[in-house]
Parts: structure tokens; C-alpha cells; sequence
């Protein structure tokens, strides 16, 4: 059915097209998502910039980053995803990896596996998990607990991604150029296939730093102090600097996802796998 | 069996030179006999190499489901019983799972048509070449900027005193006074849309794309007009996606805690929010093991959606590549 040569021909089709003009619902509804996705943020940035009847200015912003306890858990946050994606990458790489040069027939087990996560709610995940506790409290003990949590959250995305970078390279080849010069296996991962999926595993980190940096659900119920959970508390009190952090956490994940959006324009025609993770 | 005896003569070889046996076999293909021991035996080390990710996925996945699965039905003195699946069917229980499909089902219809045409504008529409990056940028950033920021997003817009509430009421619509609130049916849609519509795009304009200029082409050649075109051709080879990418919306709309509880204080009547009670003790219940028959009946809905939508996207690829 797909030919190889339609790419090419679907970008010769598509040339005389573009002189036509857009129709009108083209850009009606281009306008309306416009509207949809900027409105609130407007709404959100005025409100968090509102300092008086008619004035604007820093005032709430300042406050936030003034305040202690945001930056406690803002750094407990970033600590988690950053230990997040070192645990799922050290899980998750040699696995991939693995699966790719040696089990090629586990492939639609990991399919199934990295997929679990989103048929378990993250709310349901953690009625199932304090009964695991129940037997085990002193897992709960440390807040370290919720890095492991989270890379089943964090999982499917991980693995879509890594599996795409590894299905780009070709890891048979890779490999066994390496061992006929001599290399361990150890060394072949570490020095021949990781600087080759260096932009799938950034790019499943973005991910997972966007995902981490705004968990509630999970921290909340354990009762562990993270910056939803903080953003929370101050939106209980305060409705202004609620809107100002809400503001610096649209920034944050703005940040991971541009990241993610260079990473995928440097390495050209790649569409970029951790963004339309969910729909392949 | 003679494979059975191949195996049992191999190991007794094995079994009385294990170093010349062992020997040949790293660099190159053992031969012989011997070679289906040797196999084996680097068959349980292939294996072995998944078993670090499958023990993690065992422990903080399956482990937890296969418990919250056992205590729905089990009494506390571990006798069988169906009592924690029953009362799920009755008053405020019932409700919640009512509320949360009826939400669930707007939001996943109304971002899945808002997306589709958003989409097809974008992938279609002979607008400008920038449009397409940019939009799948936003969506990712939209798609994962759920939750709590998104909740204080929607208050500053449309709670009491959002800024559109305010300039609405400014041209003389106060939509206060006519019953709507954030945490409302319409207020909880209109804000899950937010994650919904970016999600719908990401996922239907790889559909979009794949629907061929070809087909349209011949159709008009054939002579048929538009809606010919989308009724006979478009609609049938685009609906399976279609589906499957809505009921990955509802699924979607359906597992959301953070947001509707950060929307209402926790006042508003979800199954997610229920749990979330049950958990942290807010609400004195009789029976401590429904929040686990709760569970289970969240994932058993959201376990057929995402099944569903596996065979959903088994039956495009047919059609799209």
C-alpha cells in the first residue's frame, strides 16, 4: 500500500495547492482554537498581574519566589524529576535495548506493558499502592517512594520514545560492529547506542519533567508537600498569586515542550515521538 | 519424546566435562548435540535481561492492581463477596459514575469535533506553512498543562470574578445568574476541553494526512459533489480514527483528578473525587474497602476505552497507512 515514493509525491501535489487561498472555515476555526487556548492564559496573566483597582505590576510574582515554601517544594519537584528520568532511563534503556537486538518477539508485551499506565488511573493506581503500603509502611517513609511512582507514570512515554529512537538506528548493526572490534557488551550500550539516542532520551526526559513538575494527585494522597501541591494550598488562600504560579507552571512546561520541539526539528524529518506519544 | 532424550544425553554430557562443553560455545555457533542445552541455557540469559523492567512494572503496577482487585472482593476475613461491587450501583456512588460519564462524554464529543475541525484546517487548509509546527507545539504544551494550574487558569476566566465572566456581564450576560458555575456540568467541559482538544489534534492529524488528495480527485472525477465525497469516502475510511481518538478523549476526561478537585475544593461529585474522599479519610464510610471496588470499577471503564481504542487504530491503519 505505501509506496516509498509518497512522500515525495504527496509534496509535489501539495505545491500548486498552496497558492490557493484559505477558505473561510479554515480560518474560522483556526481562530477559534486561537481564542480558546489564549483566552484563559490571558485571563490568568492579567489577573496574576493586577495589583490594585487599575495598576499592574510584579507585586504577586515577587511575593511567590519570596516565599520560602515555594521554593522548598518547587525543589523537591525538580529533585523528583530529575531523579524520575534517571531511574526510567537506567530501567528503561538497557531493556529497550535488549528487547531490540535479542527478544524482538517481547516487543508487543512492552507494547501492552507501557500502555498499562493509562488504564490505570493515577488516583486508582494509588488506592492500589496503599494497599502494597499497608503491608510495607516503611516504603512510605521516604519521600524517594514517589520518583519510583512516577516512572510508571511516566512510562509509556519513555518507552514510546526510546523505541522510536532505537527503531531509527539500526541496533543489530551498531552492536555487532562493536563486539567485532572488541567491545563488551556494557561498552557497546554506553559508548555506541546511547550517543545514538541521545534525542529520544531527551526527549522522553522533557516529557517526563513536564509531567512530574505538575503531579498532584499521587503526591497529594500520600501527603507529600510537592509544587502542585503547593500551588494548590496558595490557591486555597490566595487567588492572585494562584494565577501568578499558575503562570510560572504554564512557563515551565512551555519550556520542556520547546525543548522537545528543537530536539525534534534538529534531527530533521523526524516527527517528534514524545508529543504524539499517546497516538501511536 | 526424542526431544526429551536429545535434551537428558546432552545434559549428561554436559554433566561430565561442564568446561569442554562450555568451552566452544562463546565466539561462534556450537554444533552438534550439545546445542540445544546451550541454547536454553543462553535463552534463560536473554531473558534475563527483561526481568529488571518486568519486576519494576510487577511491583508498582500490577502488584497494586491484582491487591485493589482482591479486596473488592474479599470481606475483611478474606470470604468472598460481590457486597463492594453492589453498593457502587447505589446512591451517591452511582451518581458519581453517572456524572463522570456525562462529563467525560461531552468533553470527549465536544473537543473530539472541535479538534477534528481544528485539525483538518490546520493539515488541509492551505494556510500559511507556519501553522502546522506551531499548532503541535501548543498542543503538547496545552495537553500537559492540566490540573492545577489549569483549574486557576479557568477560575481567573470564568469563575465569579473571571476576567470573561466580568465582560460578559459588561455587555449585560451574567451568566452567574443564569445557573452556570466552573464546577457545573458545563464549567467541568468547557475546562477539560482545554486538554482534550490539543490531545484530538495530536491524534487525528496523522489520520488527516493520510487521507489521500487521490481519492478526492477520482471522486470528483466521477462527478462528486462535496458532501458525496465526505459521505461515501471521507467519513468511512476516516471513522474508525475518528472513534478511536474519541474514546481516547474519554478515557482521558475520565481518569482526571487534579483538575475537577482543584475546580470545586473536592465538592464535586466524580468518581476520581470520591476515591480521592475515601483515601484521605474526608468522609466517615462503613465500608473501608470501597474505595478499592471504586477503583476497580474507574479501571474497568477505562480499561475497555483503551482497548477499544487499540482495535479501533488496528481497524484505520487499514486504510491509512
Amino acid at each position: 500500500m505505501a509506496s516509498v515514493a509518497a512522500p515525495a509525491e504527496k509534496k509535489a501535489r501539495r505545491a500548486p495547492r498552496e497558492h490557493r487561498r484559505p477558505s473561510f472555515w479554515t480560518i474560522f476555526w483556526l481562530i477559534m482554537a486561537a481564542l480558546y487556548f489564549l483566552i484563559p492564559l490571558y485571563s490568568t496573566l492579567q489577573f496574576s498581574l493586577e495589583t490594585g483597582q487599575h495598576s499592574y505590576g510584579f507585586k504577586w510574582y515577587g511575593q511567590t519566589f519570596a516565599d520560602p515554601m515555594f521554593r522548598t517544594s518547587f525543589l523537591f519537584s525538580l529533585r523528583l524529576a530529575v531523579e524520575t528520568v534517571i531511574i526510567g532511563l537506567v530501567l528503561m534503556v538497557p531493556t529497550v535495548y535488549w528487547v531490540h537486538l535479542r527478544l524482538p518477539q517481547l516487543r508487543p508485551l512492552m507494547d501492552v506493558v507501557s500502555i498499562l499506565p493509562f488504564v490505570v488511573p493515577p488516583v486508582a493506581l494509588v488506592v492500589g499502592l496503599s494497599g502494597v503500603f499497608n503491608v510495607l509502611p516503611w516504603m512510605l517513609s521516604n519521600s524517594q517512594i514517589l520518583a519510583f511512582i512516577y516512572v510508571i507514570l511516566a512510562l509509556p512515554f519513555t518507552y514510546r520514545s526510546l523505541d522510536a529512537g532505537m527503531r531509527a538506528i539500526n541496533v543489530k548493526t551498531l552492536t555487532e560492529a562493536a563486539q567485532s572490534v572488541g567491545a563488551p557488551g556494557w561498552k557497546t550500550l554506553l559508548f555506541v547506542i546511547l550517543p545514538n539516542i541521545r534525542t529520544a532520551m531527551l526527549s522522553g526526559a522533557f516529557l517526563t519533567l513536564a509531567i512530574v513538575m505538575g503531579e498532584y494527585t499521587i503526591s497529594s494522597l500520600l501527603l507529600f508537600n510537592t509544587f502542585a501541591v503547593y500551588m494548590y494550598y496558595i490557591g486555597n488562600t490566595e487567588a492572585q498569586p494562584a494565577a501568578a504560579l499558575a503562570i510560572i507552571s504554564f512557563t515551565l512546561t512551555w519550556g520542556a515542550m520547546m525543548g522537545l520541539f528543537l530536539l525534534s526539528r534538529r534531527r530533521g524529518r523526524g516527527s517528534s515521538p514524545g508529543v504524539t506519544a499517546v497516538s501511536r | 519424546m526424542p526431544e526429551d532424550r536429545d535434551t537428558v544425553s546432552s545434559v549428561s554430557l554436559e554433566t561430565v566435562s561442564p568446561l569442554e562443553a562450555r568451552a566452544p560455545a562463546l565466539p561462534d555457533e556450537p554444533s552438534g548435540r550439545s546445542r540445544r542445552p546451550r541454547m536454553s541455557r543462553r535463552g534463560v540469559l536473554t531473558w534475563a535481561g527483561v526481568v529488571p523492567f518486568l519486576a519494576y512494572a510487577a511491583f508498582f503496577l500490577l502488584i497494586p492492581v491484582v491487591v485493589l482487585v482482591f479486596k473488592t472482593f474479599t470481606t475483611a476475613n478474606g470470604g468472598f463477596t460481590l457486597e463492594n461491587v453492589r453498593a457502587l450501583a447505589s446512591g451517591q456512588y452511582r451518581a458519581s459514575f453517572i456524572a463522570s460519564i456525562q462529563v467525560s462524554i461531552i468533553s470527549a464529543i465536544g473537543g473530539g469535533l472541535f479538534g477534528l475541525f481544528v485539525a483538518y484546517a490546520a493539515v488541509r487548509g492551505r494556510g500559511p506553512r507556519f501553522i502546522q509546527p506551531l499548532l503541535t507545539t501548543f498542543c503538547g504544551v496545552a495537553s500537559n498543562f492540566a490540573g492545577i494550574p489549569l483549574a486557576f487558569a479557568f477560575i481567573a476566566t470564568l469563575g465569579a470574578n473571571g476576567v470573561v465572566t466580568v465582560l460578559l456581564a459588561d455587555v449585560g450576560l451574567h451568566i452567574y445568574s443564569h445557573g452556570f458555575t466552573i464546577f457545573s456540568l458545563a464549567g467541568l467541559s468547557l475546562t477539560y476541553i482545554y486538554f482534550q482538544l490539543p490531545l484530538m489534534i495530536l491524534v487525528i492529524a496523522p489520520s488527516l494526512e493520510g487521507l489521500r488528495v487521490e481519492w478526492r480527485e477520482a471522486a470528483e472525477n466521477l462527478g462528486a459533489t462535496q458532501s458525496q465525497y465526505w459521505w461515501r469516502i471521507g467519513l468511512p475510511v476516516l471513522l474508525p480514527s475518528l472513534a478511536g481518538a474519541m474514546v481516547l478523549l474519554f478515557g482521558n476526561a475520565f481518569s482526571a483528578y487534579a483538575t475537577p478537585y482543584a475546580l470545586s475544593g473536592g465538592g464535586i461529585n466524580l468518581v476520581p473525587i470520591q476515591i480521592g474522599q475515601v483515601l484521605s479519610g474526608d468522609v466517615v464510610i462503613t465500608n473501608p474497602r470501597l474505595g478499592d471496588s471504586l477503583a476497580f470499577g474507574m479501571i474497568c471503564i477505562v480499561g475497555v476505552t483503551v482497548l477499544a481504542y487499540a482495535l479501533l487504530q488496528r481497524r484505520a491503519a487499514r486504510w491509512l497507512r
